[in-house]
């Protein structure tokens, strides 16, 4: 599905990422794990075209990502929360992203009322601006807002950070729920090696911008990674 | 303590983001600033001969304490918009061992220093020196000022008190027209009444302390409900209005245009910068009066050239100039979104249009001057709508500075460089300058004709014009994801 061939991007003199091959097949959970700097953000960045390669490509279902914009139908993302209008409602943001992806009023009511358990009462109905939300809960409702639309790419960046226990657990429901699904691609990346390790298919880690591991998860695979990040 | 404090404000000041601007900015700001103070001890000084001028057999102190009372209101009025207390700046200090009282002194001390009480005694203190000169005893002179300084201190401390209303904003605006309007109708002698009441303060020096008094109450009060609200929960929280959902069902009739014209009113209706500027827009229609009714200018002038493009087009240089920029906030969210940055753009190009056929029809009273007045603006809304918005979609693609929405639009530079004062010169001066040749050459009716004919080519050249554009916002779309991320630009 996602194919990336000789990517690297460099600030200056500086490289930030450079990755060789990475083939990303349709319908993996795809964990991405660091240190900060390691360069998710970068690779997601590149992914979804908010910044440019200094050399290669990223290849998302036969689009090059760098020269068409065709990808973006059916691809979807929440990398942080300049990808919320902040002086919409949760609602009205959400049949926002519905009326761009095709999605009508009905579609997302029906997909908002799957994550009533999710949203615990304090995302619809509140009578509140997106901005005046805190962090997890703009952050639940960015999440929720990147499902709209059926798309086959899901980009989620650190979508654990800040969200309390409960809310962390659904997440992990939800997105395994998500992977399960045939055609659908979930990318996520973060900094807890347990929920990335419970989600995820595959894990790569990155470090200094490069891949040192690929791994299949298994039962010990958690503790590979803590091996490796406790040197 | 306070000298800790001082030094705080001191490193604020020269710390903050507005001196890290760019050189050309800070000079035409620093223009303007001196240019502001400059004209109003200008003013101040020459106030009195004026008066005099004006009105021989009258004693110009009295004449401009008939006036005062509309001075009060006014900049009440005003400061409701530009002046806020900056009670979030003490946040930090909450925790700190500080006497609250102490921080409530430091805050309210503080805003008795603010650029906007220079303003009042730059106009008055030179009037009073004047006043000196003239005779008039010096020691009633000073006492008088010292009032002034004083109502001044009050409207400051007043204003804190109020802001946390927009009814007392209506108040007081109501007061405005009601005052004057009795006044000019002759129901209520307004300016006989109250003239006795701010001429006193000069003609009996000891009246001073009327003033005085106010301005320590007004101190107090505040002090007192300061100290009380010292509390994060309290007035420290940014307080969050109730939301009004709207789904403004009637744009769907655009089709797919239709979701980001919403977007768009939305952010015009629901943030603070957009929402005033469409409203100064909006006022900008009474723009003409000023140089319709002037004799210098004849209907058929240059100068009434920009007044019409300027009238018809005020919300198209406002709004349109800072466009993409007002979606900086998320706009690397439009960029990945599903979303063809032509319809983007065709959206904004619509709003425009619509804006400036609004104002068009608005303008279509000034008839009342001559047929020439409805012709012209009729071409010049003609001009706006074909080579303007182009031409400020154009400029638009070299923002990359991002807009914090909710802050104040009066006098606020965030997302402005050099481009946008250039970009005044092809938008405003450039018709103006066609206009004048083409009407020396031939005459009124052709020289309207060609700004209307430039418009009419613009309008059928805008698919490739618009192609153009879309190219030009694709390939800087990566400058201005970088750019927007820039917080404090």
């Amino acid at each position: 599905m996602i194919t990336t061939e000789n990517l690297t991007k460099k600030y200056n003199s500086q490289q930030v990422l450079n990755i060789e091959s990475l083939e990303i097949p349709k319908g993996q959970s795809f964990g991405l794990v660091g240190n900060n700097g390691a360069g998710k953000t970068t690779f997601f960045s590149l992914l979804l075209d908010l910044i440019q390669p200094t050399s290669g490509k990223i290849i998302n279902n036969e689009v090059q990502v760098s020269s068409s914009e065709d990808w973006k139908p059916f691809t979807s993302a929440f990398i942080d929360e300049s990808f919320l209008i902040g002086y919409l409602t949760p609602e009205e943001y959400f049949y926002f992203i519905g009326d761009l992806r095709g999605a009508n009023r009905a579609d997302v009511d029906k997909l908002l009322s799957s994550f009533e358990d999710f949203f615990h009462g304090e995302i619809l109905g509140q009578k509140k601006y997106l901005r005046d939300l805190s962090k997890g809960n703009q952050k639940k409702a960015g999440i929720v807002a990147s499902f709209i639309g059926n798309p086959e790419v899901v980009v989620l960046d650190e979508p654990f950070a800040n969200l309390d226990p409960t809310t962390q657990i659904r997440l992990k429901a939800i997105i395994k729920e998500l992977a399960a699904k045939e055609d659908v691609t979930v990318l996520i990346s973060s900094h807890d090696l347990l929920h990335v390790t419970e989600v995820c298919e595959r894990i790569v880690v990155l470090n200094k911008g490069e891949i040192v591991k690929d791994i299949q998860t298994s039962a010990e695979t958690l503790k590979e990674l803590e091996t490796f990040f406790g040197e | 303590m306070f000298k800790r404090f001082i030094n705080l404000q001191w490193k604020a000041f020269f710390r903050s983001s507005s001196f890290g601007k760019s050189l050309a900015l800070k000079i035409v700001m620093i223009f303007f600033g001196l240019y502001m103070l400059g004209a109003l001890v200008f003013v101040g000084a020459f106030l009195y001969e004026i008066l005099r001028k004006v009105f021989p057999d009258q004693n110009p102190m009295w004449m401009l304490s008939r006036y005062l009372v509309y001075w009060v209101f006014i900049e009440l009025f005003f400061r409701y918009f530009m002046q806020k207390l900056p009670v979030m700046d003490i946040k930090p200090l909450l925790s700190m061992p500080v006497k609250k009282s102490s921080i409530a002194h430091y805050i309210l001390g503080r805003s008795g220093f603010s650029g906007y009480n220079i303003l009042a005694l730059c106009f008055f203190i030179p009037f009073g020196i004047v006043l000196v000169f003239n005779g008039y005893p010096i020691m009633n002179v000073v006492l008088w000022l010292t009032s002034i300084l004083a109502i001044v201190m009050c409207i400051n401390f007043t204003n804190f008190i109020i802001n946390k209303s927009d009814k007392a904003l209506a108040i007081i605006g109501t007061i405005i027209v009601l005052l004057y309007g009795l006044d000019y109708f002759q129901f209520l002698p307004v300016k006989n009444f109250f003239g006795p009441i701010f001429h006193g303060l000069y003609q009996y020096p000891i009246a001073v302390l009327v003033p005085v008094a106010l301005a320590i109450l007004t101190y107090w009060i505040n002090f007192n409900y300061l100290k009380k609200k010292l509390f994060l929960d309290a007035s420290l929280r940014v307080k969050t209005k109730e939301a009004s959902a709207s789904d403004l069902a009637w744009t769907k009739r655009f089709g797919d245009m239709g979701t980001f014209l919403q977007l768009d009113l939305k952010m015009i209706w629901r943030n603070k910068r957009p929402k005033t500027q469409a409203f100064i827009s909006l006022f900008m229609i009474f723009y003409g009066l000023i140089f319709y009714s002037m004799d210098a200018y004849g209907i058929t002038s240059p100068m009434i050239v920009f007044v019409g493009l300027f009238m018809t087009g005020i919300f198209l240089s406002n709004f349109g100039q800072l466009i993409p920029a007002w979606d900086s906030g998320y706009y690397s969210m439009m960029m990945s979104q599903n979303i063809p940055l032509r319809k983007y753009l065709e959206s904004k190009v619509n709003l425009i249009s619509v804006s400036i056929v609004a104002m068009f029809l608005l303008s279509i009273p000034y008839v009342y001057f001559g047929w020439e007045a409805i012709a012209l603006n009729f071409s010049c809304a003609l001009y706006n709508l074909g080579v303007n918005i182009p031409m400020v979609l154009f400029f638009g693609s070299f923002n990359k500075k991002r807009i914090e929405l909710d802050t104040s639009a009066f006098g606020n530079m965030q997302g402005a460089s050099a481009v946008q004062f250039f970009v005044l010169i092809p938008l405003l001066c450039l018709p103006m300058l066609l206009f004048f040749v083409s009407k020396l050459l031939f005459s009124f009716e052709i020289a309207l004709g060609v700004l209307a004919a430039l418009g009419i080519i613009g309008l059928l050249f805008k698919e490739p014009l618009m192609k153009r554009i879309t190219e030009l916002y694709r390939k800087k779309k990566y400058i201005m994801i970088a750019g927007f991320k820039e917080k404090n630009s």
